[in-house]
């Protein structure tokens, strides 16, 4: 989904302090009606913050926030048709499975059969139905976090806000849940905001990514486009991992850009950025799958001479780390494609690094 | 021990000996101290008036044992009478002090931590004070000249009409009286179990029951109270028990036509020198105490099977 989404949430302008401290800064973003939308970002971004004020537990200090096209200020949690799952999941320990997933029924005006029904419907949904009268101690890690699903989604909200879904979850059970939550939101339609400081969780759940950093938005879009076409050096740094070096534009030759390296000795070929002029001083970034490694010297541009200092071998990829003529390093991955043939290249071997000028990330700032 | 280990407490302590030693002390403490007594107690309440000293004695025909006092309890009012006055006043001093003390618990949960200590402190404060000191003060407090008792006279007589104004409010040797120093002596029992019940208690949960639709007071109704249960049963059995056998303050403060039981078992062992029927009245009253406690061990035993946070 795409930047033209129909703006179902908008938030304009929106700070939030805590006497002299910033958590969040003028964010503005359009959210559009089914929508997986993730916060990405550490701890302390602001994420969270952002999230309590689209529940209506904080309210912004300036700036407002407009669901379905009413404004939210002023408006308070138990009336907005927005839940929650709490990253703890908060689930009432008093309460058996069924009364939790219901509880938010009982400010709803429908009969004692509809609402039976419809929390019927919900353990369905999360495939609890057996578990129905237990105690929320008395169910696993993975179905409370159900429960917790199925009571935020019981009232039909417009917009569920998960804080860290899956932080809790071991790693079997999180890529499990990962494409259930998936699912549940195509079969619900509802739009989900998702909160979270792992980048993988934020790259395969979301739609749409807003990268934050102390409290401010540093890039909003697709996992691919924010993966490929970092905005900055930050955003770059925390999706993924990705060598950064100093560079100084040579030359400008059509739709490339000479630019001398000091990290690898050799001028290297880069795709272009708009506005771009000799001379100026820069950032070269490329991530280590986009590099490619070789025992002879490859034909192409952009082969850097290099000695491996250091290698993973995970069995269907390898990670190398290798030693550039400057003495910085560079990170390098590489799948294991072929079986037999020419041996892989090992520790302390004379190597090339190459990568295409398409490959290379040139960031201002 | 062939190989030497480093010393640790916890191995030197889970040396058989040590353990069953530390084990059994309470139970060594409540079987001399508890049921031996109580046993004593118990048989001198089958026993028959002597003029010995203690003025207890057994003999007779066989099988030796006096049931009069038991008898007595069912057949002389002033035993029901009394029991159902000290259960009464004890129930309404619980139910004050439920009604002042859980406010208060939650408020002491929901101030800053710095001022939390400080308030907790002063909740213990009057324990520093004798608590006979304590009963004295409110005697004067409540006496016809206090000037305590003149503000509530003057403001009595400002709302009423001039009919019904009077020289003092007389507060002292009442039932009254009984119940409001009970109240005030008792109500740090029932904020202490209810502060420590309430404050583990994760406030995600009321975030979430706002977040599901539910204002405030009713979070409250739903999250709040039920899970505070334990809490108000500790504090409630804390000042039940101890209210219910009180002797000190229907003695200090209270009137005679309204005898607590405390007060009755005192006059037969000491006044009546009766010590037969003074027994039968304290097994009674032990016996009725026994039904809240058990209810209570039930209930927390079921509570420990729950989530054990």
């Amino acid at each position: 989904m795409a930047a033209d989404v129909e703006p179902f949430l908008r938030i304009e302008g929106v700070s939030k302090n805590f006497g002299p401290f910033q958590a969040v800064k003028d964010v503005n973003l359009t959210i559009g009606k089914g929508e997986i939308f993730a916060l990405l970002g550490g701890s302390g971004c602001g994420k969270t913050t952002l999230l309590r004020m689209l529940a209506g537990f904080e309210e912004p200090s300036s700036g407002r926030i407009f669901l379905d096209g009413q404004d939210m200020t002023g408006v308070p949690p138990w009336e907005r048709p927005v839940h929650m799952m709490f990253q703890s999941y908060a689930l009432f320990p008093h309460m058996t499975v069924e009364k939790n997933i219901g509880y938010g029924l009982k400010h709803e005006r429908m009969t004692a059969a509809e609402r039976t029904d419809r929390v019927r419907a919900m353990l369905d949904l999360v495939q609890l139905t057996p578990f129905a009268v237990r105690k929320p101690h008395q169910i696993s890690g993975g179905q409370r976090q159900r429960v917790a699903l199925a009571r935020a989604l019981a009232r039909q909200p417009k917009l569920l806000l998960l804080d860290e879904p899956l932080a809790a979850l071991d790693k079997k059970l999180r890529e499990h849940t990962q494409f259930e939550l998936m699912s549940i939101q195509e079969r619900t339609g509802v739009t989900f905001i998702v909160v979270t400081h792992d980048q993988e969780e934020a790259m395969t759940l979301a739609d749409r990514i807003a990268v934050m950093d102390r409290g401010a938005v540093q890039q909003v879009g697709p996992p691919g486009e924010v993966y490929e076409h970092p905005a900055s050096r930050f955003v770059a740094s925390f999706l993924g991992s990705i060598s950064q070096y100093e560079a100084r534009v040579l030359r400008i030759e059509g739709a490339e850009a000479l630019l001398d390296v000091p990290a690898f000795e050799t001028p290297v070929r880069a795709t272009a950025i708009p506005g771009l002029v000799e001379g100026e001083v820069l950032t070269l970034a490329v991530r280590p799958e986009k590099l490619a490694i070789h025992r002879h010297p490859p034909g192409g541009p952009n082969a850097i001479p290099g000695e491996i200092k250091d290698l993973a071998y995970f069995g269907k990829d390898s990670l190398y780390r290798v030693t550039l003529p400057s003495g910085q390093l560079i990170s390098v991955h590489a799948v294991n494609a072929r079986r037999g043939g020419e041996a892989r290249p090992d520790w302390y071997d004379k190597v090339w690094v190459a990568f295409e000028p398409a490959a290379a990330i040139l960031l201002r700032g | 021990m062939s190989v030497s280990r480093p010393f640790s407490i916890a191995r030197w302590f889970h040396r058989r000996g040590w353990s069953d030693l530390i084990i059994g002390l309470p139970y060594g403490w409540l079987l001399l101290l508890f049921l031996l007594p109580f046993l004593i107690v118990l048989a001198m309440s089958v026993g028959s008036q002597a003029p010995t000293a203690p003025p207890v004695g057994f003999g007779g025909e066989y099988p030796w044992i006096n049931p009069r006092g038991y008898q007595r309890l069912f057949t002389d009012d002033l035993y029901i009478r009394s029991f159902l006055i000290s259960l009464m006043n004890a129930g309404l001093a619980t139910l004050l002090c439920l009604g002042l003390g859980y406010p208060m618990a939650l408020g002491l949960t929901r101030v800053a931590k710095s001022w939390r200590n400080i308030l907790l402190m002063l909740v213990i404060l009057p324990f520093w004070t004798s608590f006979l000191l304590r009963v004295y003060a409110w005697m004067g407090l409540m006496g016809k000249s206090s000037w305590f008792n003149q503000l509530l006279t003057d403001g009595w007589n400002l709302l009423v009409p001039v009919d019904w104004a009077v020289k003092s409010i007389p507060m002292m040797h009442s039932n009254f009286a009984v119940v409001l120093v009970m109240v005030y002596t008792y109500l740090p029992f029932m904020i202490l179990p209810l502060y420590s019940s309430l404050e583990r208690l994760d406030p995600t949960l009321d975030e979430a029951a706002m977040d599901l639709g539910s204002r405030p007071f009713r979070v409250f109704l739903d999250v709040t109270l039920p899970q505070s249960v334990p809490g108000i049963i500790a504090g409630g059995l804390l000042v039940f028990i101890p209210a219910a056998g009180e002797l000190v303050i229907p003695t200090l403060v209270g009137d005679a036509s309204t005898p607590m039981i405390g007060r009755v078992i005192a006059d037969e062992f000491n006044s009546a020198r009766d010590w037969p029927m003074a027994s039968a009245v304290a097994v009674a009253l032990l016996v009725l105490m026994v039904g809240p406690t058990m209810l209570y061990s039930r209930y927390q035993a079921r509570a420990e099977e729950g989530p054990g946070k």
